[in-house]
């Protein structure tokens, strides 16, 4: 039978309901003693007695986006049920000690589930707090998210990955995608009045400013321009990048992406299409030569008498993802960058390697290349991509 | 006023409430805190605050927020050009109170300021406040915890009734800590194949079994399928009213009318392109 155990010293409910807000908040959700108190307010206003309604108004009352209402049933049954683990961090708390006790007021809910439940499971001891096997179905709440996003991205790629890395994107475009220019003009509504053309206007009105002229800080969006390197060495990392470029084109942010290898290919109307399989069928006809020996410098030199004259302008960011392994002379690459750096506001180098411990950028290229980055940033892991937004907002 | 009676109460008037949004509603109401509504667009967010408005028979005061909203939209704003006259006019016939410039007369109300200034407790939407800048949330907070408003010119004017306020939002742009610590908060999702048949029902009581559980089958199908704008309940109530409108009793008997109709459903040329008539047919034949 499931058994509650709370600490010896709680005393009475508003204890108890103080230990459930920190055992929220210590799995990530923001409340604090305002909401211990909220809380008990709104117990007396619902039948507290029924768990259902109880938990119902808890969650309403607590949760405070959507993850946390999702999160929030088994945050609820792990401490008033005791069912799963109860803490997301390792257990770094002192021992206390506590005592079994049956929650009376909901013994007709947690009726249903004693019969199910083994006389073994009934643990009166102390939270052994060792992380494992503390529930029985999946509810271990401890085990965290994050650990399958942080193995190395070529380890495991599957849909939720793929999902994962366009969502990535689809953050960062949005990080340099919100930019206002510095200059006022005018505009309908704005924060400021348009000092010359309300006097100008007051000409009109017998000296009286009657109209007023309003001035805004007009938006200036950054472009992103994505080129991705698709050779050989990179063949593991390049389904999640290509989802991380589908991302980039599908955020609403002015983005163009290449891939390339020996050649050059522009793909964001590839990428644009909506239908993903078709998506795929296109990019795989593109990318033929797919996996075979890179080229940075000689792409990136075809780019920039080709498409760059259009694609590049002084607002644009330009990343190229690749691990700089490259076949042709690195002092080429210095110069093609040089030569980029001078059309566009910053040149992003994401490298799949840097993520890795005691990473030296050894390649020739890499060394050539560096003195010409604004930023050299790893992306080996999910968690990598999406911890790029704070950097991109500097950007 | 206990949970059911909520749930009654909104049925009454065409909304069908889960038990999660009728506790919220309950809440709100008790507790006199706003109530945060999130999910997929086209989930009756909007409504919720419609429908409550309807059956408290109180007065619903709407905000629409958009990009660029400021104070002097959602708040108050003095009527500058009427103040301008009436120091014309009163120089004319000489003399001049500038006290009289800031009094309630030349104040114009903008939807926050006349929801607290209602006598009986209005419903106050403030929708898709996602879409408003962040500066605007700051002047949100004041309001929706203290419900007063301060004017430097004429101080702090005190709600003489609480509103009950509903903001909804969409996912545009994180919304601040600030303002979901000081809000309910309630998730809605698509609801489920007997909440929506209910919802169906509740709108269109004269729709025939058959049809009903058609629509409600394929629509939910289609919410599985990979499509660019979802279709929401709104969407699934035009789509019903304009089948049971061309009198259609089963879809499988009418596919011509069921693929004409389907503009209702599908708002995008690609989603229309995804659902050809050999789909919706075997959408169809799986619910049957």
């Amino acid at each position: 039978m499931r058994v509650t155990r709370f600490p010896s010293r709680a005393a009475g409910l508003a204890d108890r309901m103080s230990g459930f807000i920190a055992h929220l908040r210590m799995n990530g959700m923001r409340v604090g003693p305002a909401e211990t108190a909220d809380a008990l307010a709104a117990l007396t206003t619902v039948e507290a007695t029924d768990a259902k309604q109880a938990r119902q108004a808890l969650c309403v009352l607590l949760a405070g986006d959507a993850d946390d209402w999702r999160r929030f049933d088994e945050l609820f049954d792990a401490f008033w049920f005791n069912a799963g683990k109860q803490r997301a961090e390792t257990a770094s708390t002192e021992h206390v000690r506590v005592q079994s006790a049956k929650p009376m007021i909901w013994q007709k809910q947690t009726g249903e589930a004693q019969e199910t439940e083994s006389d073994t499971d009934q643990v009166a001891a102390p939270d052994p707090g060792d992380g494992e096997a503390a529930g029985r179905d999946g509810k271990l709440i401890a085990t965290r998210a994050a650990n399958l996003s942080r193995r190395d991205l070529r380890e495991v790629i599957d849909e939720e990955a793929l999902k994962q890395a366009e969502k990535a994107a689809m953050i960062l475009a949005r990080a340099i995608r919100d930019r206002r220019s510095r200059r006022r003009k005018q505009a309908l509504r704005g924060p400021a009045l348009d000092m010359r053309r309300i006097q100008r206007a007051c000409l009109a009105r017998g000296g009286e400013p009657m109209d007023l002229y309003r001035r805004a800080r007009p938006p200036r969006p950054m472009r992103i321009v994505a080129l991705c390197d698709v050779s050989g060495s990179m063949t593991v990392y390049s389904r999640v990048f290509l989802a991380f470029l589908k991302g980039l084109i599908g955020s609403g942010t002015e983005a163009d992406a290449y891939l390339f290898h020996t050649r050059l290919m522009r793909v964001t109307d590839a990428l644009r299409d909506h239908d993903t399989l078709r998506a795929a069928g296109r990019l795989s006809l593109m990318a033929e030569g797919f996996g075979g020996g890179t080229d940075i410098s000689g792409s990136l030199d075809s780019f920039l008498t080709g498409y760059g004259a259009r694609a590049l302008n002084g607002r644009t960011v330009v990343l190229i993802l690749s691990d700089g392994y490259c076949s042709s002379d690195p002092q080429a690459l210095g110069d093609v960058l040089a030569r980029i750096r001078r059309k566009v506001r910053r040149i992003v180098w994401l490298n799949p390697l840097k993520g890795w411990r005691d990473y030296k950028p050894v390649a020739a290229a890499m060394q050539a290349a560096e003195p010409y980055l604004d930023a050299h940033l790893p992306a080996n892991t999910l968690a990598a991509l999406a911890a790029l937004e704070p950097q991109f907002r500097k950007l | 006023m206990s949970l059911q009676d909520i749930q009654q109460g909104l049925a009454q008037v065409g909304y069908v409430a889960d038990d999660r949004l009728a506790m919220a509603l309950h809440l709100a109401q008790t507790l006199g805190r706003p109530l945060l509504l999130e999910g997929p667009a086209g989930v009756g967010k909007t409504e919720v605050a419609k429908a409550l408005a309807a059956q408290r028979d109180a007065r619903l005061i709407r905000l629409q927020c958009y990009e660029g909203l400021d104070a002097s939209h959602a708040i108050y704003e003095w009527n500058y050009q009427r103040q301008l006259l009436a120091i014309r006019a009163s120089e004319a016939q000489g003399g001049t109170s500038e006290a009289q410039l800031f009094t309630d007369a030349y104040l114009l109300k903008r939807p926050l300021l006349e929801a607290i200034t209602e006598d009986e407790p209005p419903v106050l939407l403030i929708d898709e406040i996602d879409r408003a800048d962040e500066e605007f949330e700051a002047y949100l907070l004041e309001i929706l915890s203290d419900f007063q408003i301060t004017i430097p010119e004429l101080g702090t004017i005190k709600a003489r009734s609480r509103p009950i306020v509903i903001l909804t939002a969409n996912g545009t742009r994180d919304l601040s800590d600030a303002l979901r610590r000081r809000c309910l908060y309630s998730f809605l999702d698509y609801p489920p194949r007997e909440t929506e048949l209910a919802i169906l029902r509740a709108h269109m009581p004269q729709i025939e079994g058959l049809l009903a559980r058609q629509i409600i089958g394929v629509v939910q199908a289609l919410r599985k399928e990979d499509l660019e704008k979802t279709p929401g309940i709104a969407e699934m109530l035009d789509w019903a009213a304009a089948l049971s409108g061309l009198g259609v009793n089963d879809m499988a008997r009418s596919r011509d009318e069921v693929q004409a109709t389907l503009v209702c459903l599908l708002k995008t040329a690609a989603d229309y392109d995804a659902a050809p008539p050999e789909v919706m047919g075997r959408l169809i034949g799986k619910v049957a």
